[in-house]
C-alpha cells in the first residue's frame, strides 16, 4: 500500500519535472531574446531536471536515493549559478534588451560590498 | 520502449553531426561537439556500457569541450569564409562522375554492413572465445565485481598501457610544441612582492566582477577532488576508474583556472611541478609489470605479487595501475590547459569576414573580463561616497 502511494508520489515529481523541460524547451525556441530564453533553459535545468531526479528517489534503494538528493543539490547550484554567469556575460559583453530603460535597474548593480573588503583575502597575504 | 530510446538518441546524433559540420561559428560548433558526445553517453548508457558513458561523459562532454575553447580562444573562433565558399560553389557545379563514385562506394559499403551480426548479438565472432571467457572466469581468477576493471587493467593490460603512453605522449607532445607555459615558472615570491598591489588591485576588480560564481566555484571545488577520489578507488565496484578519475581531478584545477585565472592556477600547480609528475603514470604502470616479471610471473601479471592467493595480487596490481593512470592523465589534461590558456593571444583581424557580420566575441579567461561600462564605475563611486 505505501509502496504503492510512493510510486504514485513519484511518477506525479516525473511527471511534472517532464512538463517542466518541455515547456523550457518550448521556451528556448519561442521566447523573442536572450534573457528569457536563458530563463527558459535555467528552468529546465533547475525545476525540470531536478523534479525528474526527486521523482526517482521515490522508485530508488535508500542508498540510491540519497545519491540522487545530492545529485539535485549539485544540479540547483551547479545550474542556477551557470545561467547566472551566462546572463552576466550577455550583459558585460553589451547584449541589451531593446526599449527598456536601462538606468532605472542598472544602479543596483553596481553598489559595492559595504565592508568594501574582497571575499578572501588575496593569495599574497594569506602566505 | 528501449528501441524508441535507441531511435531517438541516433537520430540526435545524427542531427548534431549534420549540425557541426555545417557551423561556421566554430564556437558553436564546439557546443555542439559537447552535445553530440553528451547523446553518445546517452547511448552508451542505453547499451549498459555505463564505463564507457562514464568515460564519455566526462571526456567528451566535459574536458575536451573546454579544452577546445581554450584553443578558439587564441585563435578566431569564426571559420574564414573563403572555404565555405569555395566548399559551396564546388557543390553547386556537381562533378557526376565523382558523385557516382561516392554513390557507389557508399552503397557497396552499406551492403557490406548487411553482413555484419545483428546488434548485440553474444555469438558474433568477435566475441567468440574471449568474451565467454572473461565472463566464466573473471571472478574466479580475479575477483571484482566490475569485470570492466579487470579486464580494462589486468587481462587487456597491455593495452591499456598503450592507451596510457598515448595520453602520455599527447601531453609531452603539446609541452614540446608549445614550450612551457609563460607564466613564470620561476619561484613566484619575488614575481609576486614586486606586482602584490597591481594583482590585488586586479583581483578585486575580478572579485566584484563574479563573486557568485567564485563563492560557489570554491564550495564545489573540494566535493569534486573527493568524487574524483571516489571514482578512482571506486572502479573495483561500479564504473569509474583511473581515467575517469584524473579526468574528473584535472576538470577540478580547470574549473579553478576558469574561474580565478589561468595565472592563480599556475601558482597553484607550478607547470614545472607538473611536468614531473606527467612522467609518473607510465613509470607506476610500468613498474608494476616489472615487478611482476621479478617476482617470478609474466609482465603485468599481477598474480605473481602473492603467489599463495593471486586474487589479493590482482587486487593490488589493479590499484597500483589505475592510480598510474589516474595521475598521469589528470596532469596531462591540466597541461594541455595550461599550455593553452596561458599563451599570449595571435588573433588576426577578422578580415575574412564580411562587415555585415559582427565577429562572436568568446570570453574565457577571467583576465578577459571585460572594462566594466562607463554608467556603472560612476554610479558604484557616487554610491560609495
Amino acid at each position: 500500500m505505501i509502496a504503492d502511494i510512493l510510486q504514485v508520489v513519484g511518477a506525479v515529481f516525473a511527471l511534472i519535472g517532464a512538463l517542466f523541460c518541455v515547456i523550457g524547451g518550448i521556451g528556448v525556441v519561442r521566447l523573442p531574446e536572450f534573457y528569457t530564453r536563458c530563463h527558459a533553459s535555467g528552468l529546465a535545468d533547475s525545476a525540470g531536471a531536478g523534479a525528474l531526479l526527486l521523482g526517482l528517489m521515490f522508485f530508488a534503494d535508500p542508498l540510491v536515493a540519497v545519491k540522487l538528493l545530492i545529485l539535485v543539490a549539485f544540479l540547483w547550484i551547479s545550474s542556477a549559478v551557470s545561467t547566472h554567469s551566462l546572463a552576466k556575460a550577455a550583459f558585460s559583453k553589451g547584449v541589451r534588451i531593446e526599449n527598456l530603460p536601462l538606468q532605472d535597474w542598472r544602479v543596483p548593480l553596481a553598489i559595492p560590498r559595504a565592508d568594501g573588503v574582497d571575499a578572501e583575502p588575496p593569495v599574497e597575504e594569506r602566505r | 520502449m528501449e528501441t524508441a530510446i535507441t531511435v531517438v538518441l541516433f537520430v540526435l546524433l545524427f542531427t548534431t553531426a549534420v549540425l557541426v559540420g555545417r557551423q561556421r561559428n566554430l564556437f558553436a560548433a564546439t557546443m555542439l561537439t559537447g552535445i553530440f558526445s553528451l547523446v553518445s553517453a546517452s547511448l552508451f548508457t542505453v547499451m549498459e556500457a555505463v564505463d564507457v558513458a562514464f568515460t564519455e561523459a566526462a571526456v567528451g562532454a566535459g574536458l575536451s569541450t573546454v579544452l577546445m575553447l581554450a584553443t578558439l580562444s587564441l585563435t578566431e573562433d569564426v571559420e574564414p569564409r573563403e572555404s565555405r565558399v569555395s566548399s559551396v560553389s564546388s557543390v553547386s557545379s556537381v562533378s557526376w562522375p565523382a558523385l557516382l563514385v561516392v554513390l557507389v562506394t557508399g552503397g557497396a559499403l552499406v551492403y557490406g554492413t548487411l553482413d555484419m551480426p545483428a546488434f548485440g548479438d553474444a555469438n558474433a565472432s568477435v566475441h567468440q572465445p574471449l568474451s565467454h571467457y572473461y565472463i566464466d572466469r573473471a571472478w574466479d581468477e580475479i575477483g571484482l565485481p566490475n569485470m570492466v576493471t579487470s579486464i580494462l587493467a589486468s587481462y587487456r593490460g597491455a593495452d591499456t598501457f598503450g592507451e596510457l603512453g598515448v595520453v602520455f605522449l599527447a601531453g609531452i607532445s603539446v609541452i614540446l610544441l608549445l614550450g612551457p607555459p609563460n607564466a613564470p615558472a620561476a619561484p613566484p615570491q619575488t614575481e609576486s612582492a614586486e606586482s602584490a598591489s597591481a594583482l590585488t588591485a586586479d583581483r578585486r576588480a575580478q572579485v566584484r566582477e563574479m563573486p557568485v560564481v567564485r563563492t560557489v566555484a570554491k564550495v564545489m571545488l573540494p566535493y569534486i577532488v573527493l568524487f574524483a577520489f571516489y571514482v578512482q578507488a571506486h572502479g573495483d565496484f561500479g564504473p569509474g576508474g583511473g581515467f575517469q578519475a584524473g579526468v574528473i581531478l584535472a576538470t577540478a584545477f580547470i574549473l579553478f583556472g576558469l574561474v580565478f585565472g589561468p595565472k592563480e592556477l599556475t601558482r597553484l600547480v607550478p607547470p614545472a611541478r607538473l611536468e614531473r609528475v606527467v612522467p609518473l603514470g607510465p613509470l607506476i604502470y610500468g613498474g608494476v609489470g616489472v615487478v611482476a616479471m621479478l617476482m617470478g610471473g609474466e609482465f603485468l601479471a599481477y598474480g605473481a605479487f602473492t603467489p599463495e592467493h593471486p586474487a589479493h595480487g590482482h587486487h593490488y596490481g589493479i590499484f597500483l595501475v589505475e592510480l598510474g593512470v589516474g595521475i598521469t592523465v589528470s596532469a596531462v589534461m591540466i597541461t594541455i590547459y595550461t599550455t593553452f590558456a596561458t599563451r599570449p593571444r595571435t588573433m588576426t583581424p577578422y578580415a575574412t569576414l564580411s562587415p555585415s557580420e559582427p565577429p562572436v566575441e568568446v570570453g574565457l579567461a577571467a583576465d578577459d573580463v571585460p572594462a566594466l561600462p562607463e554608467e556603472r564605475l560612476v554610479s558604484a563611486e557616487e554610491v560609495a561616497s
